[in-house]
């Protein structure tokens, strides 16, 4: 009885989370008069999925996805790349000051993000960078909370195995990319998806800093597209079931890193 | 001697990406932004110098008022709503039932969607004529209702007469925001309460069950102190998170966005507002500090507080 009772709360609960989903791909798939009827229709009568094909037409999503696409794996390899790096310095290096430099590091997880839009702003401006890919990408390839992971993965490598690959005649890089990054994966994977998602889901950001259509990222396109057509929900839906898309297929297969990273970093959009 | 600098230098080469990158884009910000904050800055950089003018502009400005009150009643409901969810839903998910993966990822599956596309669909569902929300209000037999175009404060429109300002509430606007965002936190804050409640020893639970102790009791005496620090953790990441509020209000409301009437203005969109539409960089940096030192401080609380302990074992 009482398990029973649990999974009927579980279970309103969980309509509750699919029906704005479910009502967003039911919209995309209804003719223009059959979604604004009142009382609405939960199956459409007459599915149309043209509109997937009208919203395509309609903005330049190919080129928005395009866009996405190359920030998204520029930043994430820069992430990768910068924060072994550092990691590696900060886990098995001995230097004067290094603690301090670390605590500076992880003292900067503690600014808001909005703070740094006017900042931001007027540096990438000073810098002729506004509208431009660099602002997207640059700022963001270095991640905080990335080296803290990689550092604790780092610590836990022992040094016999450094030793050993030493003396087979393997440098300090050489160990780093070929044994200390491979034996993190579990940590790089993280670090990557969780790169992934942010890039691909990132609004604020590109909204302040690009104004062209050119390198607009899909998010912003998204955005603008939704105030355009403003009352079209037929396209606005199939606009935004494409854009949804890729991360609800990313988030189906990797579910576990995916919570995981964000626990651990304990950012929340 | 060549080998004793090689040595120095390394960790240094290592390091380098790193610290230019967070040195120019995450150090220097902050002073730059406190020192712009200083001047009459426009679009064409510092015009004049002024000390604190652009602070005491803020604490004269109605509409920073607006967008400080408005945030605040923003943070004052999301935050319980979404700890009292989240944990409802934990320790149903927590009580040894089947399918806990599959409800897992339904409720996560808002946190990982972008806010641009969930505005969408939220503001469809509001839609005051054709929303899918007036539907089912008028279902069961309530009046519909303007969601994201009513200014009305929540309680005038409950007692159904005008109140002070001060205790009107939030807009019924701003509420169409915070269900969202409450609905769309939900499963972040939850997977958070189910990796505490996991952590509690099961000792403890054996023994009330010898006891006979009920299902309520347990939770009070048992379940909640023991997760008092991951409830502690919720409790300011998700305060700190909602002072950040800023895209739902730029993409649900408006022409111009804020509205209807400023009743859904928030601090960041504020800011947005005085630097991208009206060019008061030096203005718009004051209230970004402004901001900073409200999360700095409830992130110093929070650092006091986890030194302490907030349950002793």
């Amino acid at each position: 009885m009482k398990k029973f009772l649990i999974y009927v709360f579980l279970s309103v609960g969980a309509l509750l989370f699919i029906v704005p989903f479910y009502w967003m791909v039911v919209t995309s798939l209804k003719p223009a008069v059959e979604a604004v009827k009142f009382p609405p229709t939960w199956i459409p009568m007459a599915p149309r999925p043209e509109n997937y094909v009208d919203a395509l037409k309609a903005a330049p999503f190919g080129r928005y996805f395009l866009n996405t696409l190359f920030i998204a794996i520029i930043t994430t390899l820069g992430v990768i790349i910068t924060s072994s790096l550092a990691a590696y310095a900060f886990a098995r290096m001995q230097f004067k000051g290094r603690d301090v430099i670390f605590l500076l590091f992880l003292a900067m997880m503690m600014v808001p993000m909005p703070v740094y839009i006017i900042p931001g702003y007027l540096i990438l401006a000073s810098f002729g960078w506004i509208d431009t890919f660099y602002a997207l990408i640059v700022p963001w390839i270095v991640n905080v909370f990335a080296i803290f992971l990689l550092r604790q993965h780092f610590r836990t490598i022992p040094k016999a195995l450094y030793d050993a690959a030493t003396i087979d005649g393997c440098s300090e890089l050489g160990f780093l990319w070929r044994i200390a990054v491979p034996l993190s994966k579990p940590a790089v994977v993280t670090i990557a998806i969780f790169s992934l998602l942010a890039s691909w889901n990132s609004f604020v950001w590109p909204l302040v800093m690009t104004n062209r259509e050119e390198i607009r990222p899909v998010q912003v396109g998204l955005a603008y597209f939704i105030q355009e057509q403003s009352t079209n929900y037929t396209l606005l839906s199939a606009a935004s079931t494409l854009v949804v898309l890729p991360v609800i297929i990313l988030f189906f297969f990797f579910q576990r890193q995916i919570i995981e990273s964000h626990m651990k970093s304990g950012i929340k959009e | 001697m060549k080998k004793r600098i090689c040595i120095s230098i390394k960790p240094f080469l290592y390091l380098l990406p790193a610290i230019i990158i967070v040195l120019v884009f995450r150090f220097f910000p902050i002073l730059y932004v406190a020192r712009v904050s200083l001047f009459k800055w426009g679009i064409g950089g510092a015009e004049r110098f002024t000390g604190f003018g652009n602070y005491l502009k803020a604490l004269s400005d109605p509409y920073f008022w607006q967008s400080l009150t408005n945030t605040l009643w923003y943070v004052v409901f999301v935050v319980p709503l979404s700890i009292f969810f989240s944990l409802f839903i934990a320790l149903l998910l927590n009580s040894k039932i089947k399918r806990i993966g599959f409800f897992r990822t339904v409720y996560f599956l808002p946190v990982v969607t972008s806010i641009v596309a969930i505005s969408m669909v939220w503001k469809w569902i509001y839609h005051p004529k054709i929303g899918l929300s007036n539907y089912i209000l008028t279902f069961l037999h309530f009046p519909p209702q303007r969601w994201l175009s009513e200014w009305r404060g929540i309680f005038e429109i409950i007692i159904g007469r005008n109140l002070p300002d001060v205790l009107a509430g939030p807009s019924l606007a701003l509420l169409s925001i915070i269900i969202m965002m409450v609905w769309k936190g939900i499963g972040y804050n939850m997977v958070i309460f189910l990796a505490g409640l996991q952590n509690i020893p099961r000792n403890y639970y054996e023994a009330a069950e010898v006891d006979g102790a009920s299902g309520f009791s347990v939770f009070r005496h048992i379940t909640w102190p023991l997760l008092s620090s991951t409830t502690f953790y919720v409790l300011i990441i998700s305060t700190i998170t909602s002072f950040q509020v800023f895209a739902p209000v730029w993409l649900m409301t408006g022409p111009p966005a804020g509205g209807p009437l400023g009743s859904t203005n928030v601090l960041v969109y504020h800011l947005y507002d005085a630097a991208f539409n009206f060019s008061s960089y030096g203005y718009a940096s004051a209230i970004s500090m402004i901001l900073f030192l409200i999360v700095l401080t409830l992130t110093i609380v929070q650092r006091k507080v986890v030194e302490r302990r907030v349950y002793y074992e």
